[in-house]
């Protein structure tokens, strides 16, 4: 498995090469100009000219794009256009409050979504099934900024329990970070529990129709054991995979709820980014996504020997 | 106490011992008091005044740079950091000796040679400065305290220059930040204004914070606008800048913040509604609506097609668009020059009063020999004043008889579009939307969109020499009077030829924390007087 661990980390340097011309091609084809920006809605056509010139927009796909490459190979993801700071200052600044939030979407999702789904399975057809899955399609079909804005009113504005914006460093304390992201947490999470809980219903409903669990049942194992030890275990493997496949969801979902809550993390930084043509700032975080991306893939795919040890790689 | 500062207390009680260390830190109430958290218009995503002239880098850089002279609300340019000067009686030569005791946030003292460097380097971006510089025999710092520019020709509007509030400001910075080039960033954010960045806890997009600046000696004259005694009543200022306008309601509401800059008027019931919130217009210099015509190219560069526009453009559908039904906030505008201010002038206004011809705008259209050529109106989305504009035009357009092609875009790209003379199809445009703040529209000196000097204008690039000479003929005129006579012509002339098409004049608001007092009314939020109980 290391081996085969190795080769996958390898094989992530041609996809980060293509994922680094696409968008770099992407932005330089895209229109907008950050000169623009940066002079302002008075300035002269001159004045826009020269601080194109001054950022070097003005020089050639190909020169620009190997300086850029090698800046990256030399671990230097550039410096931002508007605020002249690096990228990666800027990446660092913005990291911790998205994944802080990921961290407490997902944790929040699976201990909510995956016993709704067992049981829903367990009680295939009954009121507490329907509900499962009314609320599952509930949490498909509303967006994520109107739950957001919802429970801003309802626990922030009218019972004054939460914040409504903002964010809180962990270093500061644990209840302090926690209360800035509940709301944002259960905001985003509403869509990721919603597939999780329809993808474990579906699997389980299939497992528990195998002959290893009637076996199970028939040496009177209790109905917890058959749910929980020969069932889910099973039934694991493609509830993992849709987990590693919702994290891109969860990523896009970031960016909205960031803004719904004014949470200063990478999902409002890439916004601001694309909006005012920062291209160091665009590409460095897309880099940074596609690696995740990847990344979170490779584990997953590593996590299946867990549950299933007929996989072997 | 609110109810979340109770169950926090009551939480934090129980908790206590068992997650000591976990608990946050706490603002006392008085250090709470002494911090003020604002709202501003938009991200403060750099910081360099000269470099960036977005008026959000403006707004922050008159805390933390000072300026020579300041304009007070009649918009007099006041001495500032100037203790006094004198003029030569030619009017070619200009004394000034700087105020004793001035440093900058490093603990430097401020020297003659530091603003020498900073109208230098501020003379290379600014329309004024640039007027200056043309004109420039000398600049020179006498002494430690005193500087000398001489100039080749009068140039009576030197003190509005200086003190003008329409970017970029004329800032002092230390001679060697401001040996910077003016087209790049410089790399330190020292002033000698009242509060100092704290660049240590700026993160762009999130949060940008200024501290008190305890050696800051502010003038003994009560302060007006960027005039008089800058006297900070909070010792902190945390500005968290916030996307969506539905959290920044909610967020004062919940007393998150204390002051927002610009709420956006359908939020505006809402917090007038909310006792411990008072709302009441941010600028009374306001904004001017505006869509401007390509005059280089089919069918704007007929000014036929160009009068037939504006013979059929209601102002009220424009506001309406914009501001709703709060009739407060908005007025005509037939003219170009700020209601309200010494230069407003009517003068040719007519084709903008009583009830709109659409007859009479179909007639002027075909007279210019419109063939049906498509017009690409360019719109950016992602701007609320942009989008509700183009909408009002590409109806008005279509009902006149023109062909319109309607871009949807962001203003990114606008900004990047409106630059490209190519014809029509090959990526150029026609029209595209946008507004001025009405403080840059008091007198042609700092309006640059009235400008009409052909690839030296504005974009679309009217040349309209009747306009050029009536805006050096305000240039030397010698008195008020004087000056209204030559605006009263210039109105009449660019209405005339339609330098572009004012759609209206309209006003902001800005709503604040009922324990907050002292904020002004102006073209900038000034923090100088805001205290916080």
């Amino acid at each position: 498995m290391f081996a085969y661990a190795v080769r996958r980390v390898l094989a992530t340097i041609p996809v980060m090469a293509i994922v680094a011309l696409f968008v770099f091609s992407l932005l330089y084809i895209a229109p907008g100009d950050p000169a623009a920006v940066i002079a302002g809605d008075q300035a002269t056509p001159q004045d826009v000219e020269r601080i194109r010139a001054s950022l070097g927009l003005d020089r050639p796909f190909l020169i620009r794009f190997g300086e850029w490459v090698w800046n990256i190979l030399n671990g230097d993801m550039g410096v931002s256009i508007f605020t002249n700071l690096p990228v990666t200052t800027m990446i660092q600044q913005r990291i911790e409050p998205t994944v802080s939030l990921m961290v407490l979407t997902l944790c929040l999702a699976v201990s909510i979504a995956v016993p709704m789904g067992v049981i829903a399975a367990w009680k295939q057809g009954s009121w507490i099934d329907r509900a499962v899955m009314g609320f599952a399609v509930l949490g498909f079909s509303v967006p994520v900024f109107v739950v957001g804005y919802v429970l801003a009113y309802i626990f922030a504005l009218e019972l004054d329990w939460l914040p409504v914006q903002g964010y809180t460093a962990f270093r500061e304390g644990f209840f302090p970070w926690l209360e800035n992201l509940i709301l944002p947490s259960i905001a985003l999470g509403g869509v990721y529990i919603a597939l999780i809980a329809r993808i474990t219903r579906a699997t389980m409903l299939e497992v528990l129709q195998q002959d290893y669990i009637r076996t199970a049942r028939a040496k009177g194992a209790g109905q917890r054991n058959i749910l929980f030890l020969h069932a889910l275990k099973n039934a694991a493997v493609p509830i993992v995979t849709v987990i590693g496949i919702g994290i891109a969801l969860l990523i896009g979902g970031a960016v909205v709820t960031e803004s719904v809550f004014a949470i200063p993390g990478l999902g409002r930084l890439t916004v601001d980014a694309i909006l005012r043509r920062d291209y160091p700032v665009i590409q460095g975080v897309v880099l940074l996504f596609s690696f995740v991306y990847v990344l979170v893939n490779l584990l997953i795919d590593l996590a299946y020997t867990l549950f299933d040890p007929r996989i072997r790689y | 106490m609110d109810r979340r500062s109770f169950l926090k207390g009551t939480a934090a009680a129980g908790l206590v011992g068992a997650s000591a260390g976990l608990a946050g830190p706490a603002l006392s109430q008085g250090a709470a008091a002494r911090t003020l958290r604002f709202v501003p218009q938009a991200n403060l995503a750099n910081f360099d005044p000269i470099w960036g002239t977005q008026y959000v880098v403006r707004n922050a850089a008159a805390m933390v740079w000072d300026t020579l002279y300041g304009f007070d609300e009649t918009l007099t340019p006041k001495r500032q950091m100037v203790e006094a000067e004198q003029v030569s009686a030619d009017g070619l030569t200009w004394e000034f000796r700087l105020r004793p005791g001035l440093k900058f946030h490093d603990g430097t003292a401020v020297l003659a040679k530091d603003v020498v460097a900073s109208l230098t380097r501020w003379s290379a971006r600014d329309p004024m400065g640039l007027m200056v510089k043309a004109l420039q025999n000398e600049l020179v710092a006498v002494d430690d305290r005193n500087f000398r520019w001489v100039l080749k020709k009068p140039y009576p509007k030197l003190l509005m220059a200086l003190g003008k509030n329409s970017t970029p400001m004329c800032f002092m910075m230390p001679e060697r930040l401001a040996k910077t080039d003016p087209f790049q960033q410089v790399s330190e954010f020292i002033g000698s204004g009242p509060m100092r960045f704290k660049r240590d806890e700026w993160n762009p997009g999130a949060r940008a914070v200024f501290e008190r600046f305890a050696d800051y000696v502010p003038r003994e004259e009560s302060s007006s606008w960027l005039a008089g005694g800058k006297r900070m009543g909070v010792d902190r200022i945390e500005w968290l800048v916030m996307p969506d306008p539905a959290t920044a309601a909610a967020a004062l509401q919940n007393g998150e913040v204390d002051w927002w800059e610009n709420p956006i008027t359908d939020l505006v019931p809402q917090l007038r509604r909310n006792r411990n919130i008072r709302v009441d217009i941010a600028d009374p210099l306001g904004n001017i609506g505006t869509f401007r015509m390509n005059h280089t190219t089919t069918p704007f560069n007929n000014v036929k097609a160009r009068r037939a526009v504006l013979a059929a453009l209601s102002q009220e559908d424009y506001m309406r668009a914009l501001v709703g039904d709060d009739d407060k906030l908005w007025k005509p505008l037939p003219g170009y020059f700020t209601p309200g201010t010494p230069l407003y002038s009517e003068e040719g206004g007519e084709i903008l009063k009583g009830p709109r011809n659409l007859d009479a705008a179909k007639r002027l259209l075909a007279e210019s020999g419109y063939n049906g050529t498509p017009v690409t109106c360019v719109v950016a989305q992602d701007q609320p004043i942009t989008k509700a504009q183009g909408d009002v035009t590409a109806d008005l357009l279509k009902r006149i008889g023109f062909n319109v092609d309607f871009v949807a875009t962001d203003w990114g790209t606008t900004g990047q579009r409106r630059a490209m003379k190519n014809p029509v199809g090959q990526g150029g445009w026609s029209m595209f939307h946008s507004w001025h703040a009405g403080a840059d529209c008091i007198n042609p000196a700092v309006y640059n969109a009235i400008r009409a000097s052909g690839d030296g204008a504005w974009f679309g690039w009217p040349n309209i020499p009747a306009v050029e000479t009536e805006v050096a003929n305000w240039f030397e005129a010698p008195d008020l009077a004087a000056e209204k006579a030559v605006i009263n012509r210039l109105n009449k002339a660019a209405l005339d030829n339609v330098v572009y098409a004012p759609t209206g004049f309209f006003l902001g608001y800005q709503a604040w924390r009922a324990n907050v007092s002292g904020i002004a009314k102006g073209p900038l939020p000034f923090f100088w007087g805001v205290s916080k109980t």
